[in-house]
């Protein structure tokens, strides 16, 4: 049995099925996104004033972030168009970049997450609080038992409130140095994973559920570019079509990141 | 006829990417410039800046990278309804900032 409508334009919409369908599911996409958005703004205009982090990700790398989406979406562009104009070479040089391209971003996000990871927050027993990434930690170390000693590379702070604007003059001019320290002068030690604060929570949130719909659009569209040929040889006009659905999944992740970028980096 | 039925020219759609690029790298630079810049206390202008500039970004994208801005009627109903409850879900949020239930204790 046929599937209709794959190709012809179905006289009541004035389009093909599937392109209906995709943007019925960005609709609910936007949504979903836009629930998460406005959990942000919550949290972020419920925070007492001074306790929402400000300058704790990095700028190059959500920049570079940007331009690689952008890039990326491009390059959809181009291999739907390339399509248009029966060129199937074309076609896998363009799609060949934007699965590079986002194989480069899920990178970059990996970097960034591991960061995080390394990145820990020690409370210590004399009030003040050491904040660094880690660097090693004796054999013997167990912060239940107290026993043996973490080195982390960072700086003591007095007050966790110098923690969270890390554009100021303050933490600019701050000497990061190699620190050990004894599990006996620990009080608590957590890294910057999710569960460190609200911003750590929804910052994960957002940029994973991203990163979630990176890597399924970059498995589809390998599925096209591996395993395209044989629908393209027999429904060059359907295959075209499936491009340009993927294409506009692919574009709404970038339209995601266009707004996570300035929310998250630079607000 | 929406854009993506049209004949398709491979050169004019890389000079359209090109100039999208630039804009983008234009306009991607100005939200940095405008987060490290010096406006005052103006945190919510540099908020509403950053984000107006992202919009231009995002208007860019979805008008000619997505072919919106030649779309059939259909899709921007779809598209209308959903602005309508993304709106209403943000109002109810801005709206419900101040509503804390009673005996709620700040810290």
């Amino acid at each position: 049995m046929e599937i209709p409508y794959t190709v012809q334009h179905r006289p009541d919409t004035g389009i093909y099925n599937a392109k209906l369908g995709i943007w019925l599911f960005l609709a609910s996409e936007v949504m979903l996104f836009g629930g998460l958005f406005s959990a942000y703004v919550l949290l972020r205009v419920g925070a007492e004033p001074g306790m929402w982090p400000h300058g704790w990700l990095n700028v190059t790398l959500g920049t570079v972030n940007t331009l690689l989406l952008a890039l990326s979406a491009i390059t959809t562009l181009l291999a739907w168009a390339a399509c248009k104009v029966r060129d199937f070479t074309k076609f896998k040089i363009f799609h060949a970049c934007t699965i590079l391209l986002a194989l480069t971003f899920l990178g970059i996000k990996s970097y960034e997450y591991r960061d995080k990871l390394m990145h820990y927050e020690v409370q210590l027993t004399n009030g003040k609080f050491a904040d660094g990434h880690f660097v090693e930690q004796s054999k013997d170390f167990d912060l239940a038992k107290k026993t043996g000693t973490v080195t982390l590379h960072g700086h003591i702070l007095d007050d966790r409130k110098d923690l969270m604007d890390l554009r100021s003059p303050e933490a600019q001019a701050a000497k990061h140095e190699e620190i050990t320290i004894a599990a006996t002068d620990i009080k608590k030690m957590g890294n910057y994973g999710p569960r460190h604060n609200t911003f750590t929570a929804i910052y994960f949130t957002l940029t994973g559920l991203h990163a979630l719909h990176i890597l399924g659009g970059t498995l589809v569209i390998f599925y096209f570019w591996a395993f395209g040929g044989a629908m393209w040889k027999t429904d060059p006009e359907r295959f075209t079509n499936r491009i340009e659905v993927s294409g506009l999944f692919w574009h709404f992740v970038d339209l995601v990141w266009i707004f996570l970028f300035p929310v998250l980096y630079l607000t | 006829m929406s854009e993506s039925e049209k004949p398709v020219c491979l050169k004019s759609y890389m000079r359209l990417c090109a100039v999208v690029f630039v804009v983008v790298l234009c306009t991607t630079s100005a939200m940095i410039a405008t987060s490290f810049s010096h406006l005052g206390d103006g945190w919510t202008l540099k908020v509403t800046l950053i984000l107006a500039i992202a919009v231009v970004n995002a208007f860019l994208v979805a008008g000619y990278l997505m072919h919106l801005l030649s779309e059939k009627k259909l899709i921007y109903t779809v598209l209308g309804f959903t602005v309508f409850f993304f709106i209403g879900l943000m109002g109810l949020t801005v709206w419900a900032t101040n509503g804390f239930p009673p005996g709620t204790v700040s810290h």
